[in-house]
């Protein structure tokens, strides 16, 4: 830290590629990201701190809040298991057409959230083949989020599980350890940052989802609406700082949760 | 083997069912009926608009993002930290504040949007919003996507051009480009498919006008909430096949190891 800072003084004029090539990156992230952004936070503090809370409170808003970050975790905690099973079938296990299926685990990044919703609906809507009907409730939009966010827990704890080394798993087994005492002293201490680093990842996800929600959800405010159905009505309605104010509140509970991921990657890293 | 039968239902009933039902109640008509929905005026100006705005964001993402991988690894200057995490900021923001914000700023009562209405240029509700919004949601793939490969290949070949004289664009083009030609092709196909597929963000800046600045995406949620299911069930298909077809470019690209 003090190393760099030392050298950065050192050199207070860099070459002019690195100048010019610094300047234009740094214009086109501030005109398209960095300015537009803090537009959103300074809009929602145009009435103060109290119009902010305000906003944010009204009871559809918070309703759609509550919601959003229920879901959220729920979907996250479901991930924590669902993902890490499929990871530890995806390394561990042998069967036909193994390919495929782990091929399949990336679709839902590569499909349009809009398309996600659509094809959720088909399934589990009114003309449900199966005669599972989850359209316009809660049970739907958890559906929804739990399709989209798929990839992130098996994705983080899958490359983890194949660099483990089974050596110390047969010493375990060896010593008497049974499969379960094997599991929770040795492979779970192993995967857990990278199990916990992909289930923030599918947290800060779930809570900014709107595209897979919209036609499954349906819309209903205090029931199914989910944060970002809220903030899309209320642009519709022309309540910009309302909808700036729950904006702010979404982008400071994800970057909590990404400041969270890496510290517990860093903490992984100390470990390994 | 119980494990791998959870997994296995869980896979069945999340991801292949639904993607395979609307496969089969779009082509459940025939061929001919899938084309003659996407083949109407409005689906294919939805075409016509998403390839517009798809093919400017890739551009302008492909541009800044080998410039910006290149200057975060061959380059020393203070902050590099920092914009090291900036650029993967747009993944932890909703669709829908990316458009707010976008609105904020380049909209008519926005500060650029105003001053930019009176020289006649409009923004938002437009095809440049949407260009740029497409670009925001985008921008952190081609970086990604080129930063460990430039980081593995080292500087030394760089470094010998420029000793024998290689001007350094021509270092560029002979030494750099094609060491990382892979990795920025996956990085441009991963890029153009976010940018086909963008749903929220679009949305919201486009002012969802049939026929103007309506996309492939937002064809298909107005078609669905018009009670056209087959008009929306084939332009869904026709998404799901391009998201396939990345699937397996990405699958065939990924740098290895």
């Amino acid at each position: 830290m003090t190393a760099t800072a030392v050298r950065g003084r050192a050199r207070t004029r860099f070459p002019t590629g690195t100048a010019l090539g610094l300047g234009s990156a740094v214009l086109y992230l501030s005109l398209i990201v960095l300015i537009p952004l803090a537009f959103v936070a300074w809009k929602s503090l145009e009435e103060g701190p109290g119009g902010f809370w305000a906003s944010v409170t009204t009871p559809d808003a918070w309703a759609a809040l509550t919601l959003t970050i229920g879901a959220s975790i729920l979907v996250a905690l479901i991930n924590l298991v669902m993902g890490t099973l499929i990871a530890w079938v995806l390394v561990r296990d042998r069967f036909p057409g193994k390919g495929v299926v782990d091929t399949l685990i990336d679709l839902p990044f590569a499909l349009p959230t809009i398309v996600a919703g659509l094809v959720l609906l088909a399934l589990y809507g009114p003309d449900s083949p199966l005669g599972v009907n989850l359209a316009y409730t809660r049970a739907g939009v958890v559906l929804a989020l739990l399709f989209v966010t798929l990839p992130f827990v098996v994705r983080t704890v899958q490359p983890v599980l194949i660099e483990l080394d089974q050596d110390m798993e047969q010493a375990a087994a060896s010593l008497g350890a049974s499969n379960l005492q094997t599991f929770r002293r040795i492979i779970l201490p192993n995967l857990m940052p990278a199990m916990l680093s992909g289930m923030a990842l599918a947290f800060t996800r779930s809570i900014a989802e709107f595209g897979s929600t919209v036609l499954i959800s349906g819309n209903l405010p205090f029931k199914t609406q989910v944060a970002a159905v809220n903030i899309f009505s209320q642009i519709e309605g022309d309540n910009l700082s309302g909808a700036a104010a729950i904006s702010t509140l979404l982008l400071i509970v994800a970057l909590v949760a990404l400041i969270a991921v890496d510290l517990l990657q860093r903490w992984g890293r100390h470990r390994g | 083997m119980v494990k791998r039968l959870i997994v296995l239902i869980y896979l069945l009933f999340l991801l292949v069912l639904p993607v395979g039902l609307i496969a089969w109640r779009t082509f459940g008509d025939g061929l001919g009926a899938f084309f003659e929905a996407l083949t109407s005026s409005s689906a294919l100006h939805a075409f016509q608009v998403t390839l517009i705005v798809a093919v400017w964001a890739v551009v302008l993402n492909t541009i800044f993002g080998v410039g910006a991988a290149i200057l975060l690894v061959r380059h020393e200057f203070p902050g590099k930290r920092l914009l090291n995490a900036l650029i993967d900021l747009p993944m932890a923001v909703s669709p829908v504040v990316v458009g707010l914000a976008l609105i904020l700023v380049y909209g008519r009562f926005g500060p650029f949007g105003g001053w930019l209405e009176g020289r006649g240029i409009q923004i938002i509700f437009s095809t440049p919003g949407m260009v740029l919004a497409t670009v925001f949601v985008a921008l952190p793939l081609v970086v990604r996507a080129v930063v460990p490969v430039l980081e593995e290949l080292g500087d030394e070949q760089e470094q010998a051009a420029t000793t024998l004289g290689a001007s350094r664009w021509q270092t560029f083009l002979r030494i750099t480009l094609p060491g990382i030609r892979w990795a920025l092709a996956y990085g441009v196909v991963l890029c153009l498919a976010r940018s086909l597929g963008e749903y929220g963000a679009v949305a919201v800046v486009s002012g969802r006008l049939v026929d103007q600045t309506q996309t492939l995406t937002l064809f298909v949620e107005e078609r669905f909430q018009n009670f056209d299911q087959p008009a929306a069930f084939a332009a869904a298909t026709a998404l799901a096949l391009i998201a396939v077809l990345t699937l397996l470019l990405t699958k065939f690209l990924r740098p290895k190891g």
